[in-house]
């Protein structure tokens, strides 16, 4: 286990105004995050044995997948009779954001090529937010680790917790355990819903999702409900473009869908993530 | 088995884009657009199966007790309640529903 460093940066009032933060004050909010999100594994784990999956399957999820809203939307699509594959792709799409954070990280950890493939797998939502909110490399590299351990950890002792209970309590559905699995995604998208914009593609989504579900293909609606996200860029590059007509500089080649007419979209955006 | 090569699919298509985030040159991934496109695809995502794990059962659109438990999730998320409380309000408000419903 990580240990506190005695004195480690306390007494520091004479070195340069650089952004220090004591190590053990590090640990101790990474310590916070590992735990608070790792306890819901449980929910995973009752919600997926829930959905017909075995204790080993849902530990391999677990262990093997280990980003939280991929394996819930795995185990939805597949309790939701959906082919293996349109619900493996369900959950790749949610999984995506991963690779940009991966792109954050490697720039601020600059972790050893060798180290990369292992680090890669503790790359989620937590390890992120956890990293940037750090003042030095060092701190953020502590941060990493820390979170990234004890939320394995922890997310992989109450997801067996889980499942094994799930078959000891019978009917998950009377615990209202079923009910755990989208309050997870709600509570992941709540603070995405911060502009317009976002709010925009959530409700087509949910149109888009609930209006197919019952004409289309189990796990292809969700699916469908996914370019929600590129029509509402598309809308939004067009009237950047009316915009920027209607001023009479459009000599920029500007095409559909591109945000460089609108500077503040990506600021917000970059905000939102650190906020996360 | 066909759950096999669903949990085999999701952790190769996982692993594999963790894995590229750190691995590519930055700046291949940081054109507008595409960042724009990567922080609202889990938007739709999200939205879409919130409604329909909540709204739908398998393929049949019902309302039961669990849209009155995502509400309490919901009002828990507008208070501020740390991510543990948001999940127990869901799930204590959807089971004492249907208890008290019979």
């Amino acid at each position: 286990m990580e240990h506190d460093v005695p004195g480690a940066t306390e007494h520091d009032d004479q070195a340069p105004r650089t952004p220090q933060k004591p190590d053990s004050a590090v640990v101790r909010d990474a310590l916070g995050v590992g735990i608070a999100v790792g306890l819901s594994g449980f929910a995973f784990g009752v919600t997926s044995a829930g959905s017909g999956l075995t204790v080993l399957q849902t530990c391999a999820l677990s262990l093997l997948v280990f980003t939280g809203a991929s394996q819930f939307a795995l185990v939805g699509a597949l309790a939701g009779g959906g082919n293996p594959f349109t619900a493996a792709a369900g959950a790749f799409f949610l999984g995506v954001r991963n690779a940009f954070y991966g792109l954050r990280l490697s720039q601020l950890l600059a972790l050893p090529r060798a180290v990369r493939p292992f680090a890669a797998h503790w790359v989620i939502d937590e390890t992120t937010a956890v990293s940037l909110a750090q003042p030095t490399r060092r701190a953020a590299r502590i941060g990493f680790t820390v979170t990234g351990l004890s939320l394995y950890v922890l997310w992989n002792l109450t997801t067996l917790l889980g499942a094994l209970g799930a078959e000891a309590i019978g009917d998950t559905d009377a615990w209202g355990l079923d009910a755990a699995g989208p309050a997870v995604f709600l509570a992941l998208l709540a603070p995405m819903l911060r502009t317009t914009t976002e709010r925009a593609v959530a409700a087509i989504a949910v149109v888009l999702g609930l209006g197919l579900l019952p004409v289309l293909p189990a796990g292809v609606p969700v699916l469908v409900a996914a370019l929600a996200a590129p029509a509402v860029l598309y809308v939004e590059g067009r009237k950047g473009d009316a915009k920027a007509a209607a001023k009479g500089d459009a000599t920029e080649d500007v095409r559909p869908g591109d945000t460089r007419n609108d500077p503040r979209s990506d600021i917000q955006h970059d905000t939102q993530r650190e906020d996360r | 088995m066909n759950i096999w090569i669903a949990i085999g699919a999701t952790f190769v298509g996982c692993y594999l884009v963790k894995l590229a985030g750190l691995l590519v040159p930055a700046g291949a991934l940081e054109r507008p657009l595409v960042k724009r496109m990567a922080a609202l695809l889990p938007v739709a995502l999200l939205a879409a199966l919130t409604a329909q794990q909540a709204f739908a059962d398998g393929r049949v659109l019902e309302l039961d007790a669990k849209a009155l438990g995502l509400t309490a999730a919901a009002v828990a998320l507008l208070l501020r309640a740390p991510f543990l409380v948001v999940i127990g309000a869901a799930v204590v408000v959807t089971a004492g529903v249907r208890a008290l419903a019979g």
